[in-house]
């Protein structure tokens, strides 16, 4: 395979989806390089969960295909995508899903249960990665003992902590108050600078440009993808 | 070029199987979210394993007490007569407890004879009054071959044979509403066909031999003297060595009638007891019957509670395909949940119903037996009920679209 020195960590090639007759991704082709922070911005309905969900292999693109970490995903089975997605790809979605009847801990090595990782190894790798994200002093506390920020906290410490090829977070900050989202992006961009990859799904301008990367979708064609100079 | 991590991504295309103790708790763990359903759908469950349990239960403990109480009261016991012809008992040769006796294995024979005499507590009572008590010349020897007791006052002897006395069975002394002799004191006395017969015994009941319980026995003698008996028995009841018991049993029509051997009945009193339970067992098919159908309706309770559950955590579903879950990780998950929550009614259910046969056992005086096969079969019942039960829940769950899953 030939391309360019820097490894692609996700790379969408002529994607299209179409909900029976509506198109809602128009021949999308993009790349992300390992290492990036790149913000998805678009309105309601400008196809950015369509995009997101492409690009985690929850759905299948009508046309096109995904490149993730080499793979071609549209030659896998959905045994092989549910494999890729636990060894490759963390995600964070608006609401934390955390299990309330586990505790901070418990929750967070529930993203390694589908990658294969001992269970011996596993509270281990959930500490580190509370630490990460600041919540060493709530390892044993339970969702309902947690704030709103620091659950979704907990569900970006899931997301990194088999540290995957890339991060896709989906409104991470969407249910989130002015400071707990201004703390939560504090945190998404230090995990950047460690040298985690980030696509960041948003429908906020102000909230995307703090990514040095900025995709803008509407009515499902990538209309702008500028950078930070 | 090479790929740093080529030997981990290879490897990353084959999803990672769950280790047994990551799928149990998986499938307990959501069974903690909503207790009270829990233990509501469990409960369907428990009620089918606890009737299992019982009627499984109940029925061996009472054959182990029958069957205690057979060797306590002997199997060694057998009982001859001769088939009714024509409305009368047929009677048997005058001496023929005497000649069984000389069977070699044979230790024990005695007779008694039906005199076709009534019974009454005075001479004024109506005569039909007495229509279930049969009064039967019997041998002083009865008692030790039916292993029969005296509960008050004596048993007939030699002495007493020919006197008008009578011994009452624990039956006959019942309908008579005579309870005990009295000792000193004025004697009680009963009205036999014409004569006063004084009561001198009353026996405890006798279960290998029902005839006798409702019987009144009078001496040989004294039936010959004063009820016009013939002197010939009707029935036979011998004691044998146990492991000759068939043997005696093939040679005893031969004997007792050479001409008609076939009109000879030979029975093993133990053995009709033993047959009546059996009967009794057939209607256990009927219970097991009636378990079955409540663990089929806890099954459909358990599919019911699965079914709502798997609506409601779609985005639980949806957050695991996303962490990585396979299409057979979700569904194994659900099943695996629904056969938890069917085996924790069905342990609930054992406990209850092991509880519920030892209550009932002890009211009965019964030893508590419970045939593991079957609180075997009920626990694995209840496992497979859940695991039926939980399939179809589980297989939506399985086929949700992530995605779909997610935006809920």
């Amino acid at each position: 395979m030939t391309g360019p020195t820097a490894p692609a960590a996700l790379e969408l090639t002529d994607v299209s989806k179409d909900y029976g007759a509506v198109r809602a991704l128009h021949r999308v082709s993009l790349r992300i390089d390992r290492g990036e922070f790149v913000a998805i911005i678009g309105s309601s309905g400008s196809g950015k969960s369509t995009l997101l969900h492409a690009m985690g292999t929850l759905s299948t693109p009508s046309t096109g295909h995904v490149t993730l970490a080499g793979q071609r995903c549209d030659r896998l089975d959905d045994d092989a995508l549910s494999a890729l997605r636990a060894r490759r790809l963390g995600f964070v979605f608006q609401q934390s899903h955390l299990a309330a009847n586990l505790t901070a801990t418990e929750n967070v090595a529930t993203g390694l249960l589908y990658a294969g990782v001992p269970r011996a190894q596993r509270p281990r790798l959930a500490r580190e990665a509370l630490e990460r994200v600041g919540l060493s002093h709530r390892l044993t506390h339970r969702p309902n003992e947690l704030s709103g920020g620091e659950r979704q906290r907990v569900g970006i410490a899931r997301a990194i902590v088999n540290r995957p090829e890339l991060v896709l977070a989906d409104e991470p900050t969407g249910a989130l108050d002015s400071a707990n989202s201004a703390a939560i992006l504090d945190l998404l961009q230090r995990l950047h600078d460690e040298g985690t990859t980030i696509a960041l799904i948003t429908h906020d301008p102000s909230i995307a440009a703090r990514a040095p990367r900025r995709i803008t979708l509407r009515d499902g064609h990538v209309i702008d993808d500028s950078r930070n100079t | 070029m090479i790929r740093p991590r080529s030997a981990r991504r290879t490897d990353g295309l084959r999803p990672a199987r769950l280790s047994l103790r990551d799928a149990l708790t998986l499938g307990i763990l959501g069974l903690t979210r909503r207790r009270m359903r829990t233990v509501l759908s469990a409960l369907g469950i428990a009620v089918g394993v606890t009737t299992l349990v019982v009627v499984t239960g109940i029925p061996a403990s009472g054959q182990q007490a029958l069957s205690d109480e057979l060797t306590a009261l002997g199997t060694d016991t057998l009982q001859a007569q001769l088939q009714q012809t024509q409305g009368a008992p047929a009677a048997l040769l005058p001496d023929a407890d005497a000649m069984v006796a000389r069977i070699g294995p044979v230790t024990d024979a005695t007779a008694v004879a039906n005199t076709n005499s009534s019974v009454r507590r005075t001479d004024v009572a109506d005569p039909s009054s007495s229509a279930g008590i049969s009064v039967l010349a019997s041998r002083s020897g009865l008692l030790s071959a039916i292993n029969g007791s005296v509960a008050s006052g004596t048993f007939l002897t030699p002495a007493t044979a020919d006197l008008p006395t009578v011994v009452l069975g624990a039956q006959a002394a019942r309908w008579l509403g005579i309870r005990t002799v009295p000792r000193g004191g004025p004697s009680i006395q009963v009205y036999i066909d014409h004569v006063w017969f004084t009561v001198i015994g009353i026996l405890d009941p006798t279960p290998l031999a029902p005839g006798i319980e409702q019987a009144a026995l009078v001496g040989w003698g004294a039936a010959e003297r004063h009820l016009g008996f013939d002197g010939r028995p009707t029935v036979l009841y011998l004691k044998a060595e146990e492991r000759a018991i068939d043997d005696v049993r093939a040679v005893l029509p031969a004997t007792l009638s050479p001409r008609t051997p076939g009109l000879v009945q030979v029975s093993r009193p133990s053995d009709v007891l033993a047959a009546k339970q059996k009967t009794d067992a057939a209607f256990d098919g009927l219970f097991v019957g009636l378990a079955a159908v409540a663990l089929l309706v806890g099954g459909i309770g358990v599919a019911n509670t699965m079914i709502v559950s798997v609506l409601e955590r779609r985005g639980e579903i949806g957050l695991r395909r996303a962490l990585g879950a396979t299409r057979g990780q979700i569904r194994n998950q659900f099943v695996i949940e629904a056969m938890a929550l069917s085996g924790l009614g069905g342990a609930a259910g054992a406990v209850l119903g092991v509880a519920a046969t030892a209550a009932y056992a002890a009211a009965r005086g019964w030893p508590v037996v419970l045939p593991p096969l079957a609180l075997a079969s009920a626990l694995v019942g209840a496992l497979l009920v859940g695991g039926v039960a939980g399939l179809y829940p589980a297989m939506r769950a399985s086929r949700l679209a992530p995605t779909e899953a997610i935006s809920h």
